[in-house]
């Protein structure tokens, strides 16, 4: 494990609450978005003509109405672009061929002088269709005699973790095999079995998607995109357009701030088609801005998931045994969505030491939008499950729900399931924490008789799920006034990235992090980033900045001891100077040399522009295992550990769910800035509430997303939120972390759905096993019990 | 049939000859290039096209141009004549937004209100920004923002 060298010591910048450095440009309405970016009078528009059908052939497009339209500039079609891509598996094209395998599934585009004109003329070209069997759910899809949604796809490129199986529609069996699971439920006293199922999801983001092309007469490629990937995206374009002889080094991607991301903006959803429709009109930018609707059923879904869980236990409570089968939606392209079936699939026993483990983790094609990343990878779905699962069996055996995970809790040196060793974590001191606060063993009646409390409980893990070779870098910059352009590719999606890389680098440099600059990414000038997600770029691209900051000090000290001589040992910084231990009057400010260089009594100087330069990639991971077991390899980094728990308040009549009070313990490691990771608990834990108590995605009959729009599909408001939120901040250190630290922004929405499934049945007495969990399915639940 | 409409934006005598159906969002970015409000949804359910017309939050991605003639139209850039106002002070040193893309509707909103009421409890103010979605930050950090400043000691 390769270690930071920036040890918890006196600490003048890091564990504090600084204040965001991209605090004024976005309070002020600086901050520009991809839709706010001006492109000239020259800027061309395109609308997209999309299926009508789940599922369907292509007999003809007929453009000729289309073209006749005053405005319209050219018509694309997927012949144009008959190139595979996908991020993690081949099996995606730009536009459908002769296949649409979704309802809104890109056909072709129209480009015109404005959007109106595009819009209107998109919608006058005829697609000639046969329509197919649409397989709308995964108990269709995993039929014997199931139509085929892609009969190619054993002939798929994709990475070496994944197990397709060609001739059926499961695109990837993430099998896990740990100790011996038949001899485990044999020596069960108990053996709990259950099914437990989990709609789709949308983010949410209150920015969609956009993206604008420019491919110019010299050939180059710029592409502005929203997105959480501009590397990524760089890479996944000259990949899809290498045929037409692009080369990695003249395509740029440039990425303004991003109104939201949540995983909804990794990889490369829609953003192809700006590259693409670039491609087409070359000379003029093309813009491509998705509305609401497209927002909701053309980007990723978070993917559905049918759960069946089984558990054995001995009589003290002990679990000896996991089986679990995990049935993913996954919709009708996989390319990044198989990857949280992977990563889910190495997870799916929870935070828990047990000897013996069998998880199938299916990755399932249907006909409803492609499944993808959300804020918590699949970990969020399967915990639901898992933990009202685990609080059934406690009802059952008569244990409390907290002392039987307090007893099974995973621990420092257990062995995961793929055989490596869990790491330090605070796990059971989040568990004492929030029982604590929560008041666990103080049973509250409401004086209301209409009114049912209830508490419930739920732990949490993650490990960002990436390819073992995802790497970081950073540049960091002097300025001739002292101050700093440190430029990575880590993006800036709210989680307050620029800040807490300003920080890490001011605590090395001490140089304060107001005079510290952090930008998004331009992959012409920032240097290489794997992709923000999986809650990684702190610890990742924080590495990265710290590595930076030490190369550039150690060139500092490096001049000081050519041009004056210094004992090098000697040196430190101090207050933005460089100092020496054995000569305490020298002082020398930063400012004066960083870029001029210091001068010699012959008038000459030595040094040059400070340019740290850093980079970080885990080199002890690695994908390789076993395909029948998961044994062999170390895919996961680290996994960030925690627990919540919740007071509601039921309305016996509505089955309405107030929150009077929340509280969420995580071990961050070290908390870099307490102020954004109480940021990251408050806003994570309402985007978890409204998976459980408002939203879902419903599709009709036909496959067709029928509440596609902020109406229909309610985000929670300012009214929505808990009376009181608890943040919990546990610090055991990540030794590979930088200053400790390690990711937190996904797993603060993890444990909702479970908790609150939890407390109901806590006030109620009714186990609902299906989210959401809405008023009405309480009420309903209610009157059937009774 | 193209009409001229006059109107006040940001304090600036604007006149301008728009369709009868264009919406005033669209004129706002499009054509004069104010860029703070933003379009989330385009029917009015997410704020953050919020804009004021006389002192009152609209969703301007609701309104037609030509309905502001003779109207005074605010933005958000409209109300930093002398710098930052208190609010999005308090909004920096509570780390109140995230990504940052609902603040301009979000803090036109907070204004509105405490035009009205300089000392909102939690539930006036949640109320009155309920019409404003975020999905980043669960809003306690924004309202927090606004009662540490209508509650501070002067």
């Amino acid at each position: 494990m390769q270690e930071t060298e920036n040890k918890m010591k006196d600490q003048k910048y890091i564990g504090k609450s600084a204040v965001r450095i991209d605090g004024k440009v976005k309070v002020s309405g600086a901050a520009e978005f991809i839709d706010d970016l001006d492109f000239g009078p020259d800027l061309l528009y395109a609308a997209i003509v999309e299926s009508k059908f789940a599922h369907a052939v292509i007999n003809k497009i007929d453009t000729s109405d289309a073209e006749k339209i005053p405005g319209v500039v050219k018509i694309v079609t997927g012949k144009d672009f008959p190139f595979r891509f996908g991020l993690y598996m081949h099996d995606r094209f730009i536009f459908a061929q002769d296949r649409v395998r979704f309802v809104g599934e890109q056909i072709g585009a129209v480009i015109a002088r404005d959007a109106a004109t595009a819009l209107k003329a998109a919608k006058l070209v005829k697609v000639d269709y046969t329509e197919l069997p649409a397989i709308l759910n995964v108990e269709q899809s995993l039929t014997k005699d199931a139509f085929l949604i892609h009969p190619e796809l054993r002939y798929y490129k994709h990475v070496p973790w994944f197990f397709p199986k060609g001739e059926t529609n499961i695109a990837h069996l993430r099998k896990v095999r740990k100790g011996d699971v038949q001899k485990g439920f044999k020596e069960a006293d108990f053996i709990f079995e259950d099914t437990y199922t989990v709609p789709r999801y949308a983010h949410c983001a209150i920015e969609v998607h956009g993206a604008v092309g420019l491919y110019d007469n010299s050939d180059r490629l710029t592409v502005w995109t929203a997105s959480q990937s501009p590397y990524t995206q760089r890479n996944l374009f000259a990949e899809a357009l290498a045929p037409l002889g692009l080369s990695h080094k003249d395509i740029r991607v440039v990425t303004p701030f991003i109104g939201g991301g949540f995983g909804g903006k990794a990889g490369v959803s829609m953003e192809i088609l700006g590259a693409a429709l670039a491609i087409a009109m070359k000379g003029r930018p093309v813009k491509v801005l998705w509305s609401r609707a497209q927002e909701f059923y053309n980007t990723y879904q978070r993917q559905g998931l049918t759960a069946r869980i089984k558990v054995g236990l001995k009589k003290d409570g002990t679990i000896i045994a996991m089986d679990n089968i995990l049935n993913w939606d996954a919709g009708a392209y996989v390319e990044y969505g198989a990857n949280v079936v992977n990563a889910a699939g190495l997870s799916a026993s929870g935070p828990y030491n047990i000897p013996n483990v069998s998880i199938d983790s299916v990755c399932i094609y249907t006909n409803l939008p492609p499944g993808g990343p959300y804020r918590g990878f699949g970990y969020s779905e399967f915990l639901f499950g898992l933990e009202s699962h685990l609080n059934e069996i406690a009802k059952k055996m008569k244990i409390d729900p907290i002392q039987l995970r307090r007893k099974n809790a995973i621990r420092e040196g257990d062995i995961l399931n793929y055989g490596g060793k869990m790491n330090a974590n605070g796990l059971i001191e989040a568990i004492d924490k929030v029982e604590k606060e929560i008041e666990w063993n103080k049973k509250e009646t409401s004086s209301d008789p209409n009114k049912a409390i209830g508490k419930g409980i739920a732990l949490f893990w993650k490990a960002p799920a990436m390819p073992p070779n995802a790497s970081s870098s950073a540049f960091l910059k002097f300025n001739e006034d002292g101050s700093i352009n440190i430029l990575i590719s880590g993006m800036e999606i709210g989680q307050g990235l620029l800040t807490v890389m300003a920080q890490i680098a001011a605590e090395v440099l001490t140089v304060p992090p107001e005079k510290i600059r952090v930008e998004t990414p331009d992959t012409d000038r920032n240097p290489y980033e794997w992709q923000t997600v999986g809650s990684h770029v702190t610890w990742g691209c924080g590495r990265a900045v710290e590595s930076a900051a030490i190369d550039a000090r150690e060139q500092i000290f490096d001049i000081v001891e050519r041009a004056l001589g210094k004992d090098r040992k000697s040196l430190y910084l101090d207050d933005e100077c460089v100092k020496s231990k054995t000569d305490t009057n020298f002082s020398l400010s930063l400012r004066d040399f960083i870029i001029a260089g210091i001068q010699k009594p012959d008038g000459s100087y030595r040094g040059g522009p400070i340019l740290g330069r850093g980079m970080f990639m885990p080199e002890f991971t690695s994908a390789l295992s076993d395909p029948e077991t998961s044994q062999g390899g170390h895919p996961n980094v680290h996994y960030t550990v925690g627990a919540s728990a919740v007071k509601i308040e039921v309305d016996r009549q509505t089955g309405k769910v107030k929150i009077p009070k929340v509280v969420l313990a995580v071990d961050v490691g070290k908390a870099l800035n307490p102020d954004l990771i109480n940021g990251q608990i408050t806003g994570g834990l309402l985007q978890g509430i409204a998976t459980v108590l408002y939203e879902d995605m419903r599709f009709n009959e036909k496959g067709k997303l029928i509440n596609a729009n902020f109406t229909d599909y309610k985000i929670p408001t300012s009214m929505e939120i808990p009376d009181e939120i608890v943040p919990i901040i546990i610090e055991v250190p990540q030794p590979d972390g930088p200053s400790g630290a390690r990711g937190v922004g996904e797993h603060t929405m993890i444990p909702c759905a479970p908790m609150i499934a939890n407390a109901v049945e806590d006030a109620l007495g009714i186990r609902i096993k299906s989210m959401p969990i809405t008023a009405e399915k309480i009420a309903m639940n209610l009157k059937h019990s009774l | 049939m193209r009409q001229e409409i006059q109107f006040k934006l940001n304090g600036e005598a604007i006149a301008l000859e728009v369709n009868p159906n264009e919406v005033l969002l669209e004129v706002l970015r499009d054509r004069l290039g104010v860029k703070s409000p933003k379009c989330g949804c385009d029917k009015g359910d997410c704020g953050t096209c919020t804009v004021m017309i006389n002192g009152k939050t609209i969703r301007s991605c609701l309104v037609l141009a030509i309905e502001v003639d003779g109207q005074e139209v605010v933005t958000l850039e409209g109300l930093m004549d002398s710098g930052l106002t208190p609010l999005q002070k308090s909004f920096i040193e509570h780390n109140s937004f995230q990504c940052g893309f609902c603040a301009p509707g979000m803090i036109l909103s907070a204004t509105e209100l405490l035009a009205k009421n300089h000392k909102p409890n939690k539930h006036e103010i949640q109320e009155a920004l309920s019409g404003n979605l975020c999905r980043c930050t669960g809003y306690s950090p924004i309202i927090n923002a606004i009662t540490d400043l209508t509650t501070k000691k002067k």
